[in-house]
């Protein structure tokens, strides 16, 4: 028996994609098998997940979820979608992890960020020329339902305090501080430290200019709380921030945040 | 006096606060979190806490960008 696009089809030798298409969806023009992209003259196995689609075309909801996610470890994809993660400031390292974390499917996230979107943003954040004046908040909503409309994306666009970060981030299971601002880094530590014992906690310091990338290191500060950088590198006239340093601060993030949602610390 | 900063023997002015010990170091009080004796300090306890002889700091300190 074959499934395509999720429903039982009956299995016979030698089938090639082309010919099922034929008969099932003939304009379909994506061939995908198992998860992967094929030719139409694949030769069929049994028990092959067959995925018809014509390009550009709407699938329903089920249909597309499934396929997004075909390309996530089997198992990653279960713990991490009802994990609900908060994001302190939304710049270089905060839209970035957002974007790496909504790719593979981290299924909540909590944006937070006061700010407008300005072109000097678009050298390293992921916003578009036609979302300068926006607020950060709905235009990441934005970009993220485009990569993943499955997930909850709530929002808080005022600006965080000692006060009230444990308040906007309670229940979140890691909190990740991307702010741009040093004090604003030392408070948010400070407040989950002494306030959020329970939640996993990733910051960053040290990853401004285009240093050497083996010096942005992942350090444990202690159990479930981590910091990112080099530690040295601080934006300063210049030392600026750019995509490509930010982004591997961004994605030792992002990639610790997937460990600690993973149970791994 | 002496104390131990981030695991290393250092020289304190006897009663130094925290906040002066740390601008000391050229930081901005501010941008650093402060752990004294195992214990985190709030923002406020910097300029009120002393430095005792053997004291044990742990200084995180952040610098800007994001």
């Amino acid at each position: 028996m074959l499934k395509v696009n999720e429903r039982p089809y009956e299995f016979t030798p030698g089938l090639r994609l082309a010919e099922l298409a034929q008969r099932l969806k003939p304009d379909a023009d994506v061939f995908i098998v198992n998860g992967f992209p094929v030719p139409p003259a694949t030769e069929l196995q049994d028990h092959d997940h067959c995925w018809l689609i014509r390009r550009g075309e709407k699938t329903g909801m089920e249909e597309m979820e499934r396929l997004l996610y075909a390309r996530h470890t089997p198992g990653v994809q279960a713990r991490i979608k009802d994990s609900r993660v908060g994001i302190m400031g939304l710049g270089g390292l905060g839209s970035v992890v957002a974007v790496a974390l909504a790719r593979i499917g981290v299924g909540g996230l909590l944006l937070a960020d006061y700010d407008l979107v300005e072109p000097s943003n678009l050298n390293r954040q992921q916003f578009f020329v036609d979302q300068v004046g926006m607020k950060k908040t709905e235009a990441l909503r934005q970009n993220l339902a485009r990569i993943n409309p499955y997930l909850r994306v709530e929002t808080f666009d005022q600006e965080l305090t000692e006060e009230n970060i444990p308040l906007v981030f309670a229940g979140v299971k890691v909190l990740v501080e991307c702010f741009d601002g040093p004090r604003m880094k030392a408070l948010a530590l400070r407040t989950a430290l002494t306030r959020m014992p329970e939640a996993g906690y990733v910051g960053a310091s040290g990853l401004a200019g285009y240093g050497e990338n083996d010096l942005i290191r992942t350090r444990r500060l202690r159990p479930h709380v981590y910091i990112v950088g080099d530690g040295e590198a601080e934006a300063r006239p210049g030392q600026g921030l750019m995509a490509p340093r930010v982004g591997i601060a961004a994605h030792h993030q992002a990639n610790q945040v997937l460990r600690l949602l993973l149970g791994l610390d | 006096m002496e104390i131990i900063v981030n695991g290393e023997n250092r020289q304190a002015p006897p009663g130094i606060t925290v906040a002066a010990y740390v601008a000391t170091l050229g930081f901005d009080p501010e941008t650093v979190v402060v752990e004294l004796d195992g214990q985190i300090l709030g923002r406020l306890e910097y300029d009120e806490r002393r430095l005792a002889e053997g004291a044990e700091l742990e200084l995180i300190r952040f610098v800007g960008g994001g």
